[in-house]
């Protein structure tokens, strides 16, 4: 009888916490099953933690954005210092061929799923500066989802990329699908590191872990 | 205690542990540009245990070759390429290469037109002040300050929304006066705003200004003598917090500023606490300004504010909305003069200088009659404040550097242009 | 009272080639080689900082000006007026002695000067580049024969990708 207890005891135990592949099998279901997806979908969209980048002009209308008039954080995106617990990064006003090296590094170290917000027009084309020899255009150094026109463009226009990106993110269920099929696709118009960041020389590691 | 790389139990190399060894107690510590705050720029800081050393400023993060650009694009279309030097000021930005421009032209800005620029200036310069404050507060770690500021400013850009239709892009001034006359009810919004901003500045003295932790952070960090700052050539209430008694609207008087009322504060301590003191007290003389200007633009009929030779230029739907003849509907939309799309500007060389919120922006213009520009060199008020890093850092702790980068009211796309 | 130009021309003596007032500021012109001394007299006069370095570009005649604009903070009369102190240089072989060690206000514009123009300046403490990424200096922007081309002239533009934001 104690034997014949034990087990049972056993089994139950083996089918909860010993059998690793079974569990898992099981998670991987319910996941795809839909419900903890769309969970998963819907918290990440309202904890878009944008990192502190503030490229050029733009960034006074950031800091508007964020400010208390137009409060961008209802939408439950905190602007944060780290790079590597955001998971967002606005990528506003011109960028410079110095600083191209910056945002790459920057993006590398955010951990996935992450997103990009192409903000102004200095962003987009380059906007009043687009002969210029010093700058290059953001979407050949990171992947971008929404552009925002505009010189700068008001708050509320940020706001309402921000809820853009909330409803993309839910209806093609960005966050979801990383977690399930971890792809990535090719990066093949995006300038390679070594070439944004050559004019550096000297000895600094550019390996960021999440490459 | 011996630099190196830090070895772990195991032995495993991590990348990024090692440390660059200058010498036996040096570290050398790179600020990146990525750091909280408005700053783009990287700081190579030479540290010896905790004290600094050796500070060496690496800008041009957001060089956008403004200068070099100008020389291909006309003379009016440089007006909104200039603006973007510190958008959060653009009149004080851009008025300078105006008067140049008018001085070669030959020509001065009717008195209305005058008194309205400086209207503007004065807002802008309150504006940029409180942005300035709000970023000191980012760094310091005070979010009250940085959500007071940013609020307060709100009032500030709807006022000059009201008076030119955009929150920071103006290109309010251009040559020969100004682009539109303020609206019917702006006085007495002006007044508003001035009343609430000076109950306001009471109170941002409380929580900041006389803020113990904030004085302990403030008071003897950063001190800047006199001799000291008239040899390295700073510029703006960073001087004027360490007693030298300079400022272009006191010693070259431009626009409406010699027919107005009010005073330069001058401190003597030259600490970081004192610049921040000389901001909140510029506030309060702008905002008497402010209230100077708009009874004087009350009173005075509604005359040119454009000067003759171009409003002679104007089309007639534009001079009959102007003088009442038709009444002014949004379908009339206020275009600009025809005659300044192809301005040709006589052969000659001129200097204008005029004190913005962070200091006094200089240019040089030279033309050679053509109607792009051959020269335009602008130094904008960061600009000669980068110095201060390598002769007024060394010497404190490292963590005295955010005070005294705040304290300084740097605007990176500002020293880059 | 004297005026600005009497007390400039007493003091610099017949060092000087010309001297104008410009429209904002008063020109002096000095030949290269008494260049230094000219500032060191100009600084014992009260002018003590220097408000901007600037170059330009004369490629028909084949020289760059080189203007410093100086003014005073601590005398209270000269600060209502800008002086420039100008001298031209050769464009094939551009070398000047540099005003750092008189004006400390100059050193980090004649960086950016050196950088833009290609001008080099003799006895500057610390002569690098400031603004610009070696690449993009040693094009030397700012000179006439320098041509702003329309689009970006480093990177090709593919408007194809332009249109395919993937995510990852």
């Amino acid at each position: 009888m104690g034997s014949d207890n034990k087990e049972k005891k056993e089994e139950r135990l083996n089918l909860l916490y010993g059998d690793l592949d079974t569990v898992a099998k099981m998670a991987k279901e319910s996941l795809i099953k839909g419900k903890i997806a769309k969970m998963v979908d819907w918290a990440t969209s309202f904890s878009l933690w944008p990192v502190h980048l503030m490229t050029s002009c733009c960034g006074c209308e950031i800091g508007a954005a964020w400010g208390p008039r137009f409060d961008n954080e209802r939408f439950g995106s905190l602007p944060w210092v780290s790079p590597r617990q955001t998971n967002l990064i606005i990528v506003e006003g011109t960028i410079t061929k110095k600083m191209a090296c910056t945002l790459r590094i920057v993006w590398e170290q955010m951990p996935y799923p992450k997103f990009a917000i192409a903000m102004g027009s200095c962003a987009l084309d380059g906007g009043i500066f687009y002969n210029s020899y010093n700058i290059v255009r953001p979407w050949q150094v990171i992947p971008i989802d929404i552009y925002i026109p505009g010189c700068p463009p008001r708050p509320e226009a940020v706001a309402r990329s921000i809820i853009e990106l909330q409803k993309m993110l839910k209806n093609k269920s960005l966050a979801s699908k990383w977690i399930l099929e971890s792809k990535r696709e090719d990066k093949k118009y995006i300038i390679p590191k070594e070439d944004l960041c050559g004019w550096r020389g000297e000895k600094v590691d550019l390996t960021t872990r999440y490459d | 205690m011996e630099a190196g790389t830090a070895s772990s139990g195991s032995g495993i190399h991590l990348p990024g542990m090692e440390i660059a060894k200058a010498s036996k107690n040096r570290y050398e510590v790179m600020i990146g540009p990525a750091h909280p705050g408005s700053g783009h720029m990287r700081i190579f800081v030479e540290v010896d245990g905790d004290i600094m050393v050796k500070v060496d400023p690496d800008i041009g993060f957001v060089h956008r070759t403004m200068e070099k650009l100008a020389e291909g694009r006309e003379w009016i279309q440089n007006i909104p390429l200039f603006e973007r030097i510190a958008i959060l000021d653009a009149c004080n930005i851009t008025l300078p290469y105006v008067r140049a421009v008018e001085k070669l032209l030959g020509i001065e800005a009717p008195e209305r037109a005058r008194y309205l620029r400086t209207l503007l200036c004065e807002i802008n310069r309150v504006a940029s002040h409180l942005y300035g404050m709000g970023i000191f507060g980012v760094f310091l770690g005070h979010s009250t300050l940085y959500m007071w500021a940013f609020g307060d400013r709100e009032v500030f850009i709807d006022l000059a929304e009201r008076l030119t239709g955009a929150r920071l892009t103006h290109t309010y001034p251009v040559f020969g006066g100004v682009r539109r006359d303020i609206p019917d009810d702006f006085p007495e919004d002006a007044r508003k705003a001035t009343r609430y901003m000076r109950k306001r500045l009471n109170e941002y003295a409380k929580i900041f200004l006389n803020n113990p932790n904030i004085r302990s952070r403030l008071e003897n960090v950063g001190v800047l003598t006199k001799n000291q700052a008239a040899e390295l050539g700073l510029v703006g209430p960073n001087i004027r917090a360490s007693g030298i008694r300079y400022d272009v609207r006191l010693n070259e008087p431009y626009e409406a500023y010699g027919d107005v009322d009010f005073e330069i504060p001058v401190f003597e301590e030259g600490d970081s606490l004192a610049r921040a003191w000389a901001r909140v007290e510029e506030v309060r003389q702008s905002l008497n300004i402010i209230d100077q200007v708009v009874t004087w633009l009350e009173k005075h009929p509604r005359e040119n504010f454009m000067h003759e030779k171009f409003w002679k230029t104007a089309p007639k739907l534009y001079k009959d909305v102007y003088e009442g003849k038709i009444s002014y509907s949004p379908k009339y939309r206020i275009k600009l003069m025809p005659i300044f799309a192809s301005l040709k500007v006589p052969p000659g060389k001129s200097f204008a200088r005029v004190e913005a919120g962070r200091g006094e922006i200089v240019y040089y213009v030279e033309s050679n009659g053509d109607i792009f520009p051959y020269r335009v060199r602008v130094v904008s008020p960061s600009f000669r404040n980068v110095i201060a890093f390598k002769y007024v850092m060394p010497g404190h702790r490292l963590m005295d550097l955010p005070a005294i980068y705040g304290s300084f009211d740097y605007f990176p796309p500002a020293f880059d242009r | 009272m004297i005026s600005l130009q009497d007390m400039i021309k007493e003091a610099l003596g017949n060092n000087i080639i010309k001297i104008e007032d410009n429209k904002g500021y008063i020109d002096v012109v000095v030949p290269l080689e008494k260049l230094k001394e000219s500032a060191i007299k100009v600084k014992q006069l009260g002018f003590d900082h220097v408000k901007s370095v600037t170059a330009v570009d004369y490629i028909q005649k084949k020289q760059f000006m080189v203007t410093y604009h100086i003014s005073s903070y601590l005398n209270e009369e000269l600060s209502r007026h800008v002086l420039g102190l100008s001298t031209f240089i050769d464009r094939d072989n551009p070398h000047i002695p540099s005003l750092a060690t008189i004006w400390t206000s100059a050193e980090f514009q004649e960086r950016e000067v050196y950088e833009f123009f290609g001008i080099i300046f003799d006895g500057h403490p610390d002569l690098r580049l400031l603004l610009l990424t070696p690449v993009v200096a040693a094009l030397k922007p700012l000179r006439k024969d320098f041509v702003v081309k329309e689009d970006s002239i480093n990177i090709e533009v593919d408007y194809a990708a332009y249109n395919a934001t993937k995510w990852w």
